[in-house]
């Protein structure tokens, strides 16, 4: 039974499910493993608090509660509603940003919201979705042969392109290429040839000079340099990185236990709610903390993996792996920048890092996969319709 | 649905890489986190500590300097200190200022230092804008603090001297401390820490300040408190007793009005200094409070010399009091016996130079004794030149001079006690007999200090007991060694300078004591400072007061009371004073009287306490 009863132009039939089969094909342990990972993203915001609820964890448990309704209410809904309405939704995201571009809401020298008065949202988070559901809607009516063709990725590089250039103009680096590797991946799935990312890599690494000189903000620069040399201006920007290393560091193999993180607790560590919270975490608890925390992830993603393989339809695979290795950049980048591998780029850490649109993405992310995962065994023809269609 | 099996075999293929790719990636994050984690953790736990830790210094009290009645010399007082904190005032920092300003006066530079210093500071760091108040002003201050946010009262500790006139030489005063000065003692690094920079203070610093507690203290990333969480009080200064009777000290500094000179006053028999004396003196107090570069150019330029402890560095020819020395080596030697009678004429030739007594009419023959009680130079030209040089030395050497008596406080000089060899080393020629002549007398190249005057006699008062001077009171005194001299030979020059006070013939008679307090036996002094030319000899000799002040004779006594039970032993000079019999031994002979007064008071009250 389904909840949208649906018209022109692709028609569905009704749907072969019953809202019973749908709630038993939910994968509850995928759903527990998200809830673990929330409980120690709320747990470990109790303990940035010094041990409160307020402000933030009080906060992250509600739109958690919320969020888990939506996986449910997403995971139980049609696969092929998402098909049909990809490019709407991904169109009406691209609105949303350049709107955002327009009249929005400044934030930390960087415009990224809209503020509905109740509610702020945050279009390139939601962008993150709607373009692997747009490349997923649009490989999955192309075949291989197409696909290693230029003229065919033509349109998806254009998909791909403007919500970028969108992002980076805000400016948002870490959304941008979170976007371009998420758009990466699913380029990469559908066999584009090997050797056209490398062109793709070499023509990005030969832009970077003019990038560096022309696009990249000074701060944003300041980041990369101090990436490269965090001890160059140790009170300075190199500050977040040293105090990041200690911070972790001297959690050691055990950590200094629940609320005993001295490092966050007297705001050595800067950002210590959103981007660095991992810090915060193994330094309580340690490096075991924070290898169960990975091995928390590494599950959802194989789990994604299986979904994926186990799918029918070619949209579904897509959608499923788009997403999965989109939460794996996510928790890769993160963490990656806390220890100081990559340049601080503004990744926040999923399901633990502070942030209601981050969270909300997930969760749609999540119930989409669920979704995928529902609807495993369904057929879905080429122009996006059933089968026998 | 070919195309597609191939599209679903490519998806398969790629996920596998894709997954291969993640894999690695994970193990570089695993890898980095080990790294982080257990290779270099302990770093890190290092690094997280001293972020977190805090150690503040506590200064311990500095300690007390008594006299030796128990009379504070040097003490801490309570100071309050105004101080500001920034983030609490209510308006700007010019508004509290000026509110704060209608209490004390702020001056346009105290709100420059005060606005900059905010500046460099954290908003909850307070900065003191005014210190030294007094009780009135901060009370003031208390009672305006609802109309003063931001400002409050600190109170620390300040060193002050009550006698800071009267004690500046011997109890030295405090400073900031300066970058040579640090030696790793985190006291010595604190902000406004003070250290001793003369005197007892300098010489006894380490005893003095004690060792500095501290306070670990959490702070967070602004350096605010969070916690304590360990405290130690760290140890006290040690208090400090001086052999010094202030009473005689202050005393003794009052009779030298506006005279430059130095006064010693000793015990013989264990070598406690009761008075030490440099005139003129200054307030020691000054240079703690900050002292300004007008009154600091006062100081220093005053030709009067007032920062200079003259008792101890000053080096003055010894003149007329040497000849007790010189008496002694003339005996020991055989040269000369107490009965020994030379002719006196006023003059005597050596070669083509002319030796002039003081007296140019001559005090005809006389002895040993009488020689030293009128004091006469012909008597000791001719004795000098007899004995020598060298065995004079030696004699001087024996009783301590030419070398650093070692009192226990820094600055002192040796003074100089010249031979052959010695001339020979530093000048290149022989030693002239004129030169042996005038040493006779204390003059030509012979320096003392009026410490090291003090000890000779003393030791010749005390029986040729080795002594050492010093400031700080002593529970125990090693007997001392004696000198190699024979009583009988001291005994005829204490008889002579017994004469000297007791005789009407004596230079000093006017200046004796009463029989009552055991009388007092000394030996005057006057040494020229400039040559008097054979034409002013011939014409008539300028008196002192047509010199000028820095030309004039200084003034010297020398001498030990009760005559027959030796207690103290006094030493003056009175610089470009005139004679010693009217200008230096008036004074010692004050002093002594004082001193004997006060010391039978002190045996009378013994003697009532141990009858009780």
């Amino acid at each position: 039974m389904s909840v949208f009863s649906v018209t022109n132009p692709l028609r569905l039939r009704k749907s072969e499910l019953s809202f019973k089969d749908r709630f038993k094909n939910i994968s509850w342990l995928y759903i527990f493993i998200v809830t673990l990972i929330a409980s120690i993203g709320i747990i470990t915001l109790y303990s940035v608090a010094n041990g409160s609820m307020d402000p933030w964890a009080s906060k992250q448990l509600i739109r958690f509660a919320f969020g888990l309704a939506l996986i449910v209410f997403i995971a139980m809904t049609d696969l092929r509603i998402w098909i049909r309405y990809s490019y709407i939704f991904y169109f009406f995201t691209l609105l949303l940003l350049i709107y955002v571009e327009l009249f929005g809401h400044d934030a930390m020298g960087a415009q990224r919201w809209i503020n509905l008065g109740f509610i702020q949202i945050q279009p390139s988070e939601l962008m993150k979705i709607a373009l692997v559901l747009a490349l997923a809607r649009f490989f999955h009516g192309t075949s291989l042969q197409e696909n290693e063709t230029f003229k065919t990725l033509l349109i998806p590089i254009i998909l791909v392109a403007l919500p970028v250039l969108l992002v980076l103009k805000q400016p948002d680096l870490g959304t941008a290429v979170m976007l371009t590797i998420s758009a990466s991946v699913v380029f990469f799935l559908v066999g584009v040839q090997i050797w056209k990312f490398g062109i793709v890599a070499l023509l990005a690494l030969i832009s970077m000079p003019i990038a560096w000189n022309f696009f990249l903000h000074d701060y944003q620069k300041q980041r990369v340099l101090t990436f490269l040399d965090p001890q160059k201006d140790p009170l300075g920007a190199g500050y977040h990185i040293i105090q990041s290393h200690i911070t972790l560091g001297s959690g050691s193999i055990f950590g200094k236990g629940f609320l005993q993180g001295t490092q966050s607790s007297l705001n050595f560590l800067p950002e210590k709610h959103t981007d660095f919270i991992f810090t915060v975490f193994a330094e309580e608890f340690g490096m075991i903390g924070g290898l169960l925390l990975l091995a928390l992830y590494i599950a959802l993603i194989i789990f994604g993996f299986y979904i994926a393989l186990r799918c029918t339809s070619f949209f579904g695979k897509l959608l499923a792996l788009g997403l999965t290795a989109n939460l794996f950049f996510y928790v890769f980048i993160n963490v990656a920048m806390v220890m100081g591998i990559v340049p601080v780029v503004g990744v926040p850490l999923p399901l633990i890092s502070y942030g209601g649109t981050a969270m909300m993405t997930h969760m749609i992310s999540f119930g989409l996969i669920q979704c995928v995962f529902v609807n495993k065994d369904i057929q879905i023809g080429r122009s996006g319709a059933n089968p026998d269609n | 649905m070919n195309r597609d099996g191939d599209k679903g075999k490519m998806f398969m293929k790629r996920a596998a890489i894709l997954a291969g790719v993640q894999f690695f990636l994970l193990l570089i994050l695993v890898s980095r986190m080990y790294y982080l984690q257990v290779i270099q953790a302990d770093k890190y736990i290092m690094m997280a500590e001293s972020n977190r830790i805090s150690m503040r210094i506590l200064p311990p009290p500095r300690g007390i300097i008594l006299d030796r009645f128990g009379e504070p010399l040097a003490v801490n007082n309570q100071n309050f200190r105004v101080q500001i904190i920034s983030e609490q005032t209510s308006g700007s920092l010019v508004d509290a200022l000026d509110s704060l300003g209608k209490i004390i006066p702020l001056s346009p530079s105290d709100y420059e230092y005060v606005q900059k210093e905010v500046k460099r500071k954290r908003a909850f760091v307070p900065v003191t804008v005014a210190e030294n108040l007094t009780w009135e002003k901060m009370a003031s201050i208390q009672l305006n603090a609802p109309e003063l946010p931001g400002i409050n009262i600190d109170e620390g500790l300040t060193r002050y001297y009550p006698y800071g006139y009267e004690t500046a030489h011997v109890v030295g005063y405090v400073g900031p401390v300066n970058e040579k000065e640090i030696t790793g003692d985190p006291l010595l690094e604190l902000p406004g820490f003070r250290k001793g920079k003369t005197g007892i203070e300098a010489q006894y610093d380490l005893p003095l300040r004690g060792s500095g507690g501290f306070r670990k203290i959490e702070v967070n990333v602004l350096g605010r408190e969070i916690r304590e969480l360990e405290k130690n009080k760290g140890i006290p200064g040690a208090q400090i007793d001086l052999t010094l009777d202030i009473r005689l000290q202050k005393y003794a500094l009052e009779q030298f009005k506006k005279n430059s000179g130095a006064l010693i006053l000793m015990d013989v028999d264990n070598g406690d200094i009761l008075a030490l004396v440099s005139a003129p003196s200054f307030d020691a107090n000054i240079f703690n409070t900050g002292i300004s570069n007008d009154e600091w150019q006062k100081l220093a330029s005053d030709i009067r010399k007032p920062l200079v402890n003259k008792a101890i560095s000053g080096e003055y020819s010894p003149g007329s009091t040497f000849k007790m020395i010189v008496a002694l080596a003339a005996l020991e030697s055989g040269v000369i016996s107490s009965s020994t009678e030379i002719y006196c004429g006023g003059h005597m030739e050596l070669g083509s130079h002319r030796f002039h007594c003081w007296k140019p009419e001559g005090h005809g023959y006389l002895n040993l004794i009488e020689a030293l009680a009128v004091s006469c130079d012909i008597y000791f030209y001719e004795v000098a030149r007899k004995v020598g040089i060298d065995k004079i030395a030696d004699m001087a050497k024996r009783f301590g001079l030419g070398v650093k008596q070692e009192i226990d406080i820094p600055g002192e000089k040796s003074g100089l006690v010249p031979t052959q060899e010695w001339k020979k080393r530093v000048f290149h020629e022989p030693w002239q007999q004129g030169e042996t002549m005038l040493t006779g007398i204390g003059q030509s190249y012979i320096t003392t200090t009026p410490l090291q005057m003090a000890m000779v006699i003393a030791k010749i008062a005390n029986g040729g007991k080795n002594i050492k001077p010093h400031l700080i009171k002593k529970a125990y005194v090693d007997e001392p060694k004696n000198i190699k001299i024979s009583k009988h030979f001291l005994n005829i020059v204490k008889q002579g300078m017994n004469d000297v006070m007791n005789d009407p013939q004596g230079t000093a008679f006017y200046s004796r004591i009463p029989n009552q307090l055991g009388g007092m036996s000394g030996k005057t002094g006057t040494t020229q400072v400039r040559r008097i030319s054979m034409k002013e000899r011939e014409s008539r000799l300028l008196t002192q007061e047509e010199l000028a002040w820095e030309e004039r004779n200084h003034a010297l006594f020398v001498g030990y009371a009760p005559i027959n039970n030796p207690k103290y032993a006094i030493a003056v000079i009175v610089e470009h004073g005139g004679g010693g019999a009217s200008v230096a031994a008036p004074i010692a002979k004050n002093v002594m009287e004082k001193a004997l007064i006060l010391y039978q008071e002190e045996v009378k009250n013994k003697q009532n306490k141990i009858k009780e």
